[in-house]
């Protein structure tokens, strides 16, 4: 491997903020230069990010192009991917051009600050995924809070600064715990290197405190039930590039910080509160998805939806086998196309009509047959229809579970009815019927523009729907390895303390 | 180089503030009173705390002590006055160009600066009770006539004289609890203090105690700790931005490290019972900080109750009296003295037709009429609530840090959750700034509390990259205290 490719991820990491840095001395009112730069700072990124999947090994569940570096006294900046966070980074990395097209002609008010809170957001993003270092994890993890506390409430709708607060105050909230337990961390194992703290074992009360702690912090990101209600507002206001974002990579850190430090760094404490997060993950998937029915605003559903399958997710990992993690991890990355999608498809009617009311739309299938069309692939992913990437996931998780809880897959499974319900209703209230509302009689169908964007994802959810190998082949190895860790750990104890351990 | 001179090198620096003090006084008097002679004078207090400054960077690193162990100098001394002399130096630079406008710049006030720069190090090197109070009102002193300087302005006038009421009540309270602990003890002496204010009889004399309670009371004043921060608001309001900028730097850090020391010093054995105070003043700084911020309109004030929320993260990192601890204070008080200046900096640049910036809602839309200007201010904002990657998230790290390791978890807990009620204060000015649409006009930014502004907000921003030498320089002074 060549120097080059040695740091990469450090190269994928500066370059957006170097787009950032270029745009900020554009003149002021250069704001077609600005979102082209934007543009090809986030595909160069993309391509860039592409030689990590191509040279990434697969057969490997260790760290991958791993750069360490010292920084303060113990604290080392130290990046590497494994089979669970490379594919996040090029989740981030592939829908970060696309956010770019979609806020196009969505964005005129001040467009330059726009691309530049993007392009560092994308920036801190990749950088969470690939930080093995606690205090530089955490560092990422919060500081893509300013971005976004912008994003929402610069470029947000009406009730943006009630959102935007909401947003940053709630996950601060549950960060700042998360903060403390990194620090006992540190103080026990004399370290913040993730790769040594993955091999350390702490003392079981210890568990359990620091894994509430990690818990508060990923449970709002998720966001789990009953710490959700940051979600739907922070959605429905956001600009639609910053929903995408939103529902896309952010939910998707407290997925992987569940991945990265909860299961594995916490085996026992992982153990003894599984029924907590399956309770809380049932109670998510029906709760909020008959919520969802209830929505009159299209990206408020939308929301609600997200909440629900992140009770999948919650779920799957938490059963800590192959099938429940492998299907939990594939139920993120189809989350994040479709969810994207999805509040891409609502973008492109609100820049027409300025509306988000369910109630507002109707019969859009006789003017606008493409939108009709994507709408319906990522309407059948969201419900998990087979031969959609959202089957996969969902049916994945409800094996794991149902291998380790029957009462817990038998009830989450009602949620894929549930979710059939408010998202064919949703689909038949707003593209099906007869095209009534005089607003919508000269409503154009998507743009070339829009059509690029959608293209790929389109594709990427019908292809992994079919097949799903490239995904699950690249994090097999490193699920085995999280999934075999967790059974050890919990199997030693078992042995020593047979009344305790074991299921 | 004679053996006096030698024999009082460490003390050097002190010497060159006070001539220095004394030589521009006379200048200033003997000059004819015109604004250029009063803003020379300004620029020569500059050059002579730069000196002071190069003389203490200059300093050997060793601990000295002079006058029979009262005056100390090593490295922790040598760090706080760095920070001393460098909040000073800028809180002066500040203030030119905002008496020019006034037309108001008098020669007295660079000297009363410098005046009471020369009390702070003295404060910083206490190490015996009566270099510790010399120091303390030599400071006060100075910060009282600082305070009311504008004497033609009420506002002015009543933030001195509460300032001198308020000040002269705690340094009473000090000297009592002092004389107590002379009276238990037999001497002024920290180490003889150590030595004789240990074990369980010292413990239990309510002699000691109540001294040292009155002592951290006198002290407690100085920091504006909760439940003896009533003063701030009003003087921070009441002064002239330049000096509350003062005010909330350069003092703040003397006094906190004079506390540091006194406590560790002179009292480690009765680590328990002090370490209980600061605990308390510690939690109620943090929270009233947090809570009481929430509703201000005015800039100054809410500057105020910031700083003493910051005060009490601090105090967090004294209260575990480890050297963990001290080095936290440390890093926290270099870091926070950026922060503060380059707030200041930014309020005393943002001016309107009718005068200076002073209401939050003043600033509404900011970011379209002067976005360089707002995001300095967006960036110290943030990084004053601790949001990483800046430089106040760090502060707050090592603070916190200590407290875990040494085993105060609720006391971490509520900080980190006041700091999360902070934020939102915070947040509410960015709000103003960002999201809210322009109002009225400011005036352009003059040019050198602009540059001081974006130069704060950019070593708020790279802290992150550069953060490496900082902390061990702080784990360098915190390890010359006796541990």
């Amino acid at each position: 491997m060549n120097l080059a490719a040695s740091s990469i991820l450090s190269i994928i990491i500066v370059l957006p903020l170097f787009g950032a840095a270029f745009i900020a001395f554009l003149p002021k009112d250069a704001h077609g230069n600005a979102r082209y730069v934007a543009l090809w700072t986030t595909i160069v990124t993309f391509v860039v990010s592409l030689l990590i999947w191509v040279n990434f090994d697969a057969t490997s569940a260790s760290f991958q192009f791993v750069e360490e570096r010292p920084w303060i006294g113990p604290i080392k900046y130290k990046l590497g991917v494994d089979g669970i966070s490379m594919l996040f980074v090029i989740l981030t990395t592939f829908l970060m051009p696309l956010c770019i097209l979609a806020s196009w002609e969505s964005v005129e008010d001040r467009v330059k600050e726009y691309m530049i809170a993007f392009l560092v957001l994308e920036s801190v993003m990749i950088g969470v995924f690939c930080a093995l270092d606690l205090v530089l994890f955490y560092l990422f993890f919060e500081a893509g809070l300013i971005p976004m506390f912008l994003i929402i409430g610069i470029w947000g709708g009406k009730r943006r600064v009630y959102a935007s607060f909401k947003f940053f105050l709630y996950t601060l909230l549950g960060s700042v715990l998360m903060l403390l337990a990194m620090m006992a961390m540190y103080w026990h194992a004399g370290t913040t290197d993730i790769t040594s703290l993955l091999a350390t074992r702490f003392p079981r009360d210890m568990q359990f405190w620091l894994w509430i702690a990690f818990f508060a912090s990923f449970a709002v990101k998720m966001p789990m039930w009953p710490v959700h209600t940051w979600l739907p507002d922070a959605h429905v206001e956001a600009p639609t590039a910053g929903s995408v974002i939103l529902a896309a990579i952010l939910l998707k850190m407290g997925g992987y910080g569940f991945l990265r430090f909860s299961v594995p760094m916490f085996p026992l404490a992982t153990h003894d509160l599984a029924p907590l997060v399956f309770t809380l993950s049932v109670v998510a998937i029906i709760y909020t998805s008959l919520v969802a029915l209830a929505q009159e605003d299209v990206k408020k559903l939308i929301a609600y939806s997200s909440v629900a399958h992140m009770g999948y997710v919650t779920m799957g990992i938490f059963t800590v086998t192959t099938q429940g993690v492998d299907g939990a991890i594939f139920q993120m990355l189809s989350h994040g196309l479709v969810s994207a999608a999805l509040f891409l498809c609502v973008g492109i009617v609100y820049d027409r009509m300025h509306t988000r009311e369910i109630a507002a739309y109707g019969g859009l299938v006789n003017r606008m047959p493409i939108y009709a069309f994507c709408f319906m692939v990522f309407t059948m992913a969201n419900v998990g229809l087979p031969g959609t990437s959202g089957f996969v996931g969902e049916f994945l998780t409800l094996v794991g579970a149902f291998k380790v809880n029957t009462v817990v897959a038998a009830l989450a499974t009602t949620g894929v009815i549930l979710s059939a319900a408010y998202a064919l209703w949703l689909y038949r209230n707003m593209i099906f019927g007869e095209l009534e509302k005089p607003a919508l009689r000269s409503i154009p169908d998507m743009r070339p523009r829009e059509i690029l964007v959608m293209a790929p994802l389109v594709l990427l959810t019908i292809l992994f729907g079919f097949y799903p190998a490239p995904v699950l082949d690249v994090t097999a190895a490193s699920v085995k390895k999280l999934v075999s860790n967790y059974e050890q750990a919990v199997s030693a104890t078992a042995a020593r303390d047979p009344g305790k351990g074991g299921r | 180089m004679h053996p006096f001179l030698t024999s009082i090198g460490p003390i050097f620096p002190e010497i060159i503030v006070a001539l220095g003090a004394m030589v521009l006084l006379v200048y200033g008097v003997f000059r004819p009173e015109t604004e250029a002679n009063a803003e020379a004078t300004g620029w020569l207090a500059v050059l002579v705390l730069l000196t002071a400054a190069l003389t203490v960077a200059l300093d050997p690193p060793s601990t000295t002590l002079l006058f029979d162990g009262a005056f100390v100098s090593d490295r922790f001394t040598d760090f706080a006055k760095l920070l001393v002399l460098a909040g000073s130096a800028v809180a002066l630079i500040l203030s030119f160009d905002y008496f020019r406008r006034l037309k108001a710049m008098k020669f007295e006030y660079p000297v009363l600066v410098l005046l009471a720069t020369a009390g702070m190090m003295v404060m910083v090197s206490a190490n015996d009770l009566i270099s510790l109070y010399l120091g303390l009102e030599m400071q006060s002193l100075a910060l009282y006539v600082l305070a009311a300087i504008r004497r033609d302005n009420v506002k002015s006038s009543e933030a001195g004289l509460k300032y001198f009421v308020l000040g002269a009540l705690s340094s009473g309270m000090l000297l009592y609890g002092a004389s107590l602990i002379y009276g238990y003890t037999g001497s002024t002496n920290f180490a003889v203090i150590a030595s004789v204010a240990k074990g369980k009889a010292a413990a239990e004399s309510l002699v000691l105690v109540v001294g040292l309670v009155f002592l951290l009371v006198g002290l407690a004043f100085k920091v504006s700790a909760v439940p003896f921060h009533m003063w701030t608001p009003d003087v921070y309001e009441g002064a002239p931005t330049p000096v509350t900028a003062l005010f909330a730097a350069a003092p703040k850090i003397a006094a906190l490290t004079l506390l540091m020391r006194t406590l560790h010093e002179a009292f480690p054995g009765l680590g328990p019972q002090w370490q209980q105070v600061v605990t308390i003043l510690a939690i109620a700084s943090m929270l009233l900080g947090a809570v009481a911020a929430i509703g201000q309109t005015n800039l100054k004030r809410l500057m105020a109750y910031s700083s003493i929320g910051h005060v009490g993260y601090a105090l967090v990192g004294v209260s575990t009296d480890s050297v963990e601890g001290m080095q936290a204070v440390l890093v926290y008080l270099s870091i926070y003295l950026v922060m503060t200046l380059g707030v200041f900096a930014c309020i005393v640049s943002l001016q309107k037709k009718d005068g200076q910036v002073v209401a939050i809602a003043d600033l509404s839309g900011l970011s379209k009429s002067n976005l360089p200007m707002a995001f300095a201010l967006f960036v110290l904002l943030f990084s004053l609530a601790g949001i990483p990657p800046l430089a106040g998230f760090f502060a707050k790290f090592y603070v916190f840090a200590a407290a875990i390791k040494a085993g105060l978890y609720p006391l971490a807990v509520i900080g980190v959750l006041a700091s999360v009620v902070a934020a939102y204060y915070y947040l509410a000015v960015v709000k103003v700034m960002f999201f809210d649409e322009p109002k009225e006009k400011l005036l352009d930014v003059p040019r050198v509390p602009g540059l001081i502004a974006a130069g704060a907000s950019l070593f708020v921003i790279l802290f992150a990259v550069f953060a490496g030498p900082v902390v061990e320089a702080a784990a360098a002074a915190a390890g010359a205290l006796k541990f």
